[in-house]
């Protein structure tokens, strides 16, 4: 990418402390995030995949400073939003906005749907008071909403419409980041596409750029223009969206792709699939070594032994395997051969 | 063709609510057969979940009731059937696995405990015996350390090891219809395809047919080989899986397939819109018209859908609901 990243996420540590064990025993840490990071260019979309468990909420609560940062720095523009205290990260605030997964829980129904989106132009000092009805009114025109629904109560509205208001309230501000974590996976699948159509016309409008989080892969990979694959906490592979699709270099992105069941009916049969074995493992007191190894078909002793490093196979595409060779051949690539 | 195990005809499933009486469910027929799948798909709200709670006889009473047409099982009308056969008949012939494995299990009993109910319940075993059962149950589920892990309560298991316990349970009695409500929505993906080998291991094994109820194109195409579209109640579209996804019919069925984005192994660089079904499922208050219920969000409309469409056969076994799709396969 030539342009300069907007948002730079360096080393990105997040651990929650478990209790002791015992009077005298050591606290225990969950790495919730381990050591994340990621470029996102401006105007461009930033996927983050991977089961529960992996980190990716985590950690976009971490950059949107609403889950406290163990380490690590994540730049925005010229400033280190994790640094930041005070009335200095509250300005910071107006800048970076997130929509929430579930549109039920997320708004307030005691407070009328043209009050919640006024709330963060009230709070963070946006303009003066007298336009804020005005801005509001353009908000809703904005989502696909009238502006006459912003006397109604959040019980009043459906499920996408409620996304719309939380879509509504976080484009408020004028942020330049939004962090859409799952946005429509509460969503009936027909009211989903109308939720991403509008997301994919907002940015192309208005040039925001988007730290998008999500478990659906057919999702993502409409979405995103770059990908990170998460697994307990670390990024296992980074791509393009193409690259990361059409040559999956990790073991675990290609066990996810081929666990995506197919609507396709020619693919039915589900041939050339791998099946993982078991849960994600924990991630309180992880083994050494990679982190994938103990549910990896192809796992070797080097694998139980050292941590591989997240490194580039190609410019723009990387992965963190110690199975995948410098030119790009992947175990699973032999594999689907032999 | 052997008769159907389980046959539907003409359902009705009427609620009494403040409006008056709605019809949730109307005109649904379909039948299944042994060792068969068929999927059910629509939004919520569809009416999808409430056809499986009458196939099961658990309607919610008093406000609700079965009010016509006829469920039989092997010939056996158990619409007509009094409560007592009804509870012979569940978990032990037809069974059900739910949606949430978090909430459906009791959080004071072993998951031992809870399998081993249903066939001390219906096969009369003793409590040795049944925690017996319980084992094999855990472990025909890919469970690892059957023994162990039956005397442990839900809250110690991970969330696809509870839906395997659910599928245990529903499976311990061998029943002959396997109800399966969106059974891995909760799930991440790579342990939702453990728990689609495992159904299909399962019915392989034991002949069980299976209703599956979801919204997830995906998995009716892995799992299903009938497919029925349910919208506002009716059925709209009825076919084999491959005519369904390959040539749906009905604008419905098109809207759901081309409105979620598809995992392409291959994607193309420029990203279209996504097709866009307008507006929302009917409330329950809305059910019960003359017309076609879709024709406020469909966009091939026209004057005709004021009347109800009636279930028109199309090519092979596929049958649609839409006057749109009968005047253009004439």
């Amino acid at each position: 990418m030539t342009e300069e990243p907007l948002l730079q996420v360096r080393d990105l540590k997040v651990h929650f402390k478990l209790g002791k064990r015992g009077l005298f025993g050591e606290p225990s840490f969950v790495h919730a995030v381990d050591g994340v990071s990621f470029d996102v260019a401006p105007g461009t979309t930033f996927g983050i995949v991977g089961e529960s468990g992996s980190g990716k909420t985590t950690s976009a609560l971490a950059v949107m400073r609403l889950v406290e940062a163990t380490g690590g720095s994540v730049m925005l523009g010229g400033t280190d939003v994790l640094q930041l205290q005070g009335e200095a990260l509250r300005m910071a605030r107006r800048r970076m906005q997130i929509i929430f997964q579930d549109p039920y829980s997320s708004l307030n129904p005691r407070v009328r749907a043209g009050a919640i989106v006024r709330e963060p132009l009230e709070l963070l000092d946006v303009g003066s008071p007298a336009e804020w009805d005005e801005r509001v009114a353009e908000l809703f025109r904005l989502v696909g909403l009238r502006p006459e629904q912003r006397a109604l109560f959040p019980h009043q509205f459906s499920g996408g419409q409620r996304q719309r208001i939380g879509i509504a309230r976080a484009l408020a501000t004028n942020p330049e980041v939004i962090v859409c974590d799952e946005p429509v996976s509460a969503l009936d699948v027909a009211i989903q596409a109308q939720i991403l159509n509008l997301l994919r016309r907002l940015q192309s409008e208005l040039g925001l750029t988007y730290l998008f989080i999500s478990h659906d892969l057919g999702v993502v990979q409409h979405m995103c223009d770059e990908i990170a694959v998460m697994y307990l906490g670390q990024i296992v592979e980074r791509a393009d969206r193409i690259s990361l699709f059409r040559q999956p270099l990790h073991p675990y992105t290609w066990a996810l792709l081929s666990a995506v069941p197919s609507a396709a009916p020619s693919a039915k049969g589900g041939q050339n699939r791998v099946r993982l074995q078991g849960d994600p493992p924990s991630p309180i007191d992880l083994p050494p070594g990679c982190r994938f190894a103990g549910r990896c078909p192809f796992a070797e002793d080097r694998c139980r032994q050292s941590d591989p490093p997240l490194r580039a196979i190609r410019p723009g595409h990387l992965v963190a395997c110690h199975l995948v060779s410098d030119d790009g051949k992947a175990p699973h690539m032999e594999a689907i051969e032999a | 063709m052997a008769p159907p195990l389980l046959s539907v005809r003409d359902l009705r499933v009427e609620f009494d609510t403040r409006d008056g009486i709605i019809p949730v469910i109307q005109n649904l027929s379909f039948d299944l057969h042994a060792g068969g799948t068929l999927g059910i798909v629509g939004e919520s709200g569809c009416g999808k979940s409430m056809t499986a709670l009458a196939v099961m006889g658990l309607v919610p009473g008093p406000m609700g009731r079965i009010a016509g047409g006829s469920i039989r099982l092997d010939g056996e009308d158990l619409v007509a059937a009094g409560e007592q056969r009804l509870r012979q008949v569940r978990g032990n012939e037809i069974s059900m696995v739910f949606q949430e494995p978090m909430t459906s299990l009791n959080p004071v009993f072993t998951v031992g405990d809870q399998i081993g109910e249903t066939v001390r319940l219906h096969q009369g075993l003793s409590r040795r015996e049944a925690v017996n059962r319980a084992i094999e149950m855990l472990r025909a589920v890919g469970i690892p350390a059957p023994e162990k892990r039956v005397h442990e309560y839900p809250h110690q298991l991970s969330g696809g090891m509870r839906q395997r316990v659910m599928i245990a349970m529903a499976l311990a009695c061998r029943p002959r219809v396997l109800i399966a409500d969106e059974p891995t929505t909760a799930l991440d993906v790579t342990v939702q395809a453990q728990i689609f080998d495992l159904l299909q291991d399962l019915q392989a094994e034991t002949g069980t047919a299976i209703i599956l109820i979801t919204h997830d194109m995906g998995a009716i195409a892995e799992l299903a080989e009938r497919v029925i579209v349910m919208y506002a109640g009716r059925k709209v579209e009825d076919g084999p899986v491959g005519e369904i996804l390959g040539q749906p019919l009905h604008p419905y069925t098109k809207g759901l397939i081309r409105c979620v984005p598809h995992l392409e192994a291959d994607p193309p660089v420029e990203r279209r819109e996504l097709m866009e079904i307008p507006g929302v499922v009917p409330g329950l208050s809305q059910l019960g018209g003359v017309g076609c219920p879709f024709s406020p969000r469909c966009s091939e409309s026209r004057p005709d859908c004021n009347m109800m469409p009636v279930e028109k056969a199309g090519p092979g076994d596929h049958s649609v609901a839409c006057w749109a799709v009968s005047e253009a396969a004439s």
